[in-house]
């Protein structure tokens, strides 16, 4: 990896100050290549926390694409089963969002609040915004759904369904 | 029929490890023509070099083949060898069988057949091979600086004092380059112009020098020893040979607020200017694109002023001829601005500085007067931080190289800001701190140890302006990739060093090559730093790839002690591959028929008018003639040519012929 150290990937990340190990920390990390390591990159909450803003990638001198890299270690993590405790909400956030998209298309928020609220048990997080953004319009009872939901499944088969893409 | 000698290297085993040389050696023993053909070790070598010697006489060998290394290594070793022994030179030809045979190809038979092919055609060419005589060509004594910074000025005075003439041509109005603009140097911490000022007036009174500013080369022919420059200089507006250089003009001047090139753009300049206080020549020139009269038709008050009326307006630019024998160019590098980083404000915070910039302000003769100030409102910086690295080892910017210079003057900024500012605060933001040479580390040392400069082992990633102060957003990675976050009153980017503009097509007016990032290229990272691919044409500083004061003034005394001994010859020996148009008995007298094809085609002006006249003074014929002196031996003309009537001497169709019929009659 071409990555030399000079932690500008670091110095600009949103989020590094949360993060195990801050993304010049995770490649070095990488860098040396043993297993030992692997297992603490894969076991930490950084590439969780990673938002995929590409702050890093925009100014990495070495075009690191950092981003694609947490992507990979994510999959990795979940395949090894080395999941850091504060990846569960996120991984449940994440699959909530999926399961609304691929039933209706499109954002069904409600269902989507339920769905990660069973997945975590957090009922009462964030309960007290639901009734402004209730009357502002943010929450639609029935979800809206587009016309061709049979070309989203097809989507889905394709890629997440499909367990070589999953491998990839 | 000839009797052709074929000498068979091994080259240790850089040949004999892939081909099997004494197949090769017995292969073409055999072939007609050939008298002798043995393998050895080393060719090169005295022994080596004995036996073609030893078997030019025994055998009265009338043409030699060395299959061995490049003709670029060795081609000149065995001609010397072969003169020595009675042959002409020209009749011993090489075979390149290491780098166009062994070291490309794995061991195999075929290896060793293409090895047995590649001399084969030598065998043929050399059966062609006519002797030859070298050509002598004379050597102007006088040479041409181009750039008059502290390189082009220690080169010249470095050749001016061996005693041979020199033509310095300087862009700018005043020599000085950028050395002038540095406020102090590392790593002793010397005013950088009390020791540059004296050297420039030196240039200045030299009998040996001739100074030509404000003036840029037009265009260069010729070659080594014989060079013919055009110097375009630029109209001054201002008679130098009356102008006093009093300054009355200067302050009268309604013109007053263009940047200052001088002061990196921190400082303004009048139109018609001196750049700086102790300027060589300190005489004004009129900068026409900002100058009213020349931009509205009226103004004209430093023509009032001028009590010597120098003012001359309707001056034009000047072509001037030089001829001059060898060439160096010394023409430096510049920095990027702040305004190429998108990350640290895009250059429109003003108290983003770059280095250049930083200097003037810590300069006694800058803005400032020495004084260090925020451009944006004048107040001293209580929180510094310089970035190193900015944009150099940047492959994301295009600027992989390290800029070898900023490490220290970096370290060199901070310390004087300290030493300038007490209760300041400066943070140094770096990645490696690239020290090497005399007395740097320690001086490194000394800004952190002494002047308590905090470095910070990180790269920033951000720059951006809050309440009227700059937020530095940065890293230590020593701590883990810890965050830094800073409000600085003042940031200074060591920016990259990159070439001059202009440098692209400087460089091939002058047929040199240069690398990607439009530096000159030397001929050779090693063993010639100083020369370039083209003769008598030699490199010195910045130009060539960043570097700092003491490496310029070696490089350019280097370059001068080049010079000096190309200018050590009366006359130069050059190689007789030149194109020669054939002549016949008459009444033929040549093939050429005078259509002249070859002198539209001929790139360096080498094809001449040859009147052929009969005993009583008629004009019989008029044909070409290849000016030997000239001629760069390209073979374009051959090419052209519609009656086959001209030819490259040592490379010859009939050879070039021989050695293509050698592969096709297997």
């Amino acid at each position: 990896m071409r990555c030399y150290q000079c932690g500008k990937c670091t110095a600009g990340c949103v989020l590094a100050s949360d993060m195990n190990y801050p993304p010049s920390y995770l490649m070095r990390l990488l860098q040396t290549g043993t297993r030992q390591n692997m297992d603490k990159v894969l076991a930490s909450n950084s590439i969780w926390l990673c938002l995929n803003c590409e702050n890093c990638l925009g100014r990495c001198p070495m075009e690191i694409d950092i981003p694609k890299m947490m992507d990979y270690l994510r999959t990795q993590a979940i395949k090894e089963n080395k999941l850091h405790p504060d990846s569960k909400p996120i991984i449940a956030f994440h699959r909530s969002f999926l399961d609304s998209v691929r039933n209706t298309g499109r954002l069904y928020e409600i269902g989507l609040v339920l769905s990660y609220k069973f997945r975590t048990f957090n009922f009462l997080q964030d309960l007290a915004i639901a009734p402004s953004m209730y009357l502002k319009g943010k929450l639609h009872l029935l979800p809206e759904k587009i016309k061709d939901r049979r070309s989203m499944k097809r989507i889905f088969a394709q890629t997440i369904e499909n367990a070589k893409t999953v491998n990839k | 029929m000839s009797k052709i000698g074929v000498f068979i290297c091994h080259c240790g085993e850089n040949i004999s490890a892939t081909v099997d040389v004494e197949r090769v050696a017995r292969e073409i023993g055999g072939m007609e023509g050939v008298a002798h053909a043995i393998d050895y070790k080393y060719m090169c070598s005295d022994p080596g070099q004995t036996f073609i010697k030893e078997a030019v006489k025994k055998y009265g060998l009338d043409g030699v083949v060395v299959g061995a290394c490049s003709p670029r290594m060795h081609e000149p070793t065995f001609r010397r060898a072969c003169a020595e022994a009675g042959l002409n030179p020209y009749l011993c030809e090489m075979a390149n069988l290491r780098e166009h045979c062994s070291w490309v190809h794995e061991k195999s038979e075929e290896t060793t057949e293409k090895a047995i092919d590649l001399v084969k055609m030598m065998v043929e060419k050399v059966k062609k091979n006519k002797p030859l005589d070298s050509i002598k060509v004379p050597v102007t004594k006088r040479a041409l600086v181009i750039g008059g910074g502290i390189a082009g000025i220690q080169a010249s005075l470095d050749i001016a004092n061996t005693g041979h003439k020199v033509i310095l041509v300087e862009r700018d109005p005043s020599i000085g380059g950028h050395m002038s603009q540095l406020s102090e140097t590392f790593p002793t911490l010397d005013c950088s112009q009390c020791i540059l000022t004296p050297r420039m007036v030196e240039v200045a009174q030299h009998p040996n020098i001739k100074l030509y500013t404000y003036a840029e080369l037009e265009s260069l022919e010729g070659f080594i020893g014989n060079f013919k420059a055009k110097i375009r200089l630029k109209a001054k507006s201002v008679n130098y040979s009356t102008c006093t250089g009093c300054g009355a003009c200067i302050q009268k001047c309604p013109v007053k607020k263009i940047p200052s090139e001088f002061n990196a753009g921190l400082g303004t300049r009048t139109a018609i200017y001196v750049p700086f206080p102790q300027a060589v020549p300190n005489k004004p020139v009129i900068d026409r694109v900002n100058c009213n009269y020349y931009k509205r038709g009226a103004c004209k008050i430093c023509e009032k002023t001028c009590q010597v009326g120098s003012i001359e307006w309707d001056k034009e630019d000047e072509i001037i001829t030089e001829e001059v024998g060898a060439v160096v160019l010394a023409t430096g590098f510049d920095v990027k601005g702040t305004d190429f980083f998108p990350e640290y404000g895009y250059g429109q915070y003003k108290d983003v500085l770059t280095g250049l910039q930083f200097e003037r302000l810590a300069s006694a003769s800058g803005p400032t007067f020495g004084e260090i100030r925020r451009p944006s409102d004048g107040a001293i910086p209580k929180k510094i931080v310089f970035i190193a690295c900015a944009g150099s080892r940047d492959p994301a910017k295009g600027i992989p190289y390290c800029s070898k210079i900023c490490c220290m003057y970096t370290a060199k900024h901070a310390m004087l800001y300290q030493h300038k500012v007490h209760d300041g605060e400066s943070t140094v933001f770096y990645m490696d701190i690239r020290a090497g040479g005399k007395n740097y580390e320690e001086f490194v040392r000394r800004a952190i140890e002494e002047d308590t400069v905090n470095y910070v082992r990180g790269r920033v990633a951000r720059v951006y302006e809050k309440n009227g102060k700059l937020i530095v957003k940065g890293v230590d990675t020593l701590l883990g990739g810890e965050q830094v976050e800073i409000e600085a009153d003042m940031v200074v980017l060591a920016t990259a060093g990159v070439a001059n503009c202009g440098s692209e097509q400087l460089a091939q007016k002058l047929h040199v090559s240069y690398d990607p990032y439009h530096f000159f290229a030397e001929a050779h990272p090693k063993l010639k730093p100083v020369e370039t691919n083209t003769a008598g044409i030699f490199l010195a500083g910045a130009c060539q790839a960043p570097k700092d004061i003491p490496e310029t003034v070696g490089m350019a005394s280097g370059a001068a002690v080049k010079v000096a001994a190309l200018f050590s010859n009366d006359e130069l020996v050059r190689e007789p591959v030149v194109a020669v148009v054939n002549r016949l008995a008459p009444p033929l007298y040549s093939t050429c028929v005078g259509c002249f094809m070859c002198e539209t085609a001929c790139p360096y002006n080498a094809i001449e008018h040859e009147e052929i006249k009969g005993r009583d003074g008629s004009l019989i014929r008029t044909i070409a003639r290849v000016n030997q002196g000239l001629c760069q031996g390209c073979g374009t003309c051959v090419a052209f040519c519609r009656s086959k009537s001209i030819d490259i001497q040592g490379y010859t169709n009939e050879q070039v012929y021989a050695e293509v019929m050698s592969l096709l009659n297997d």
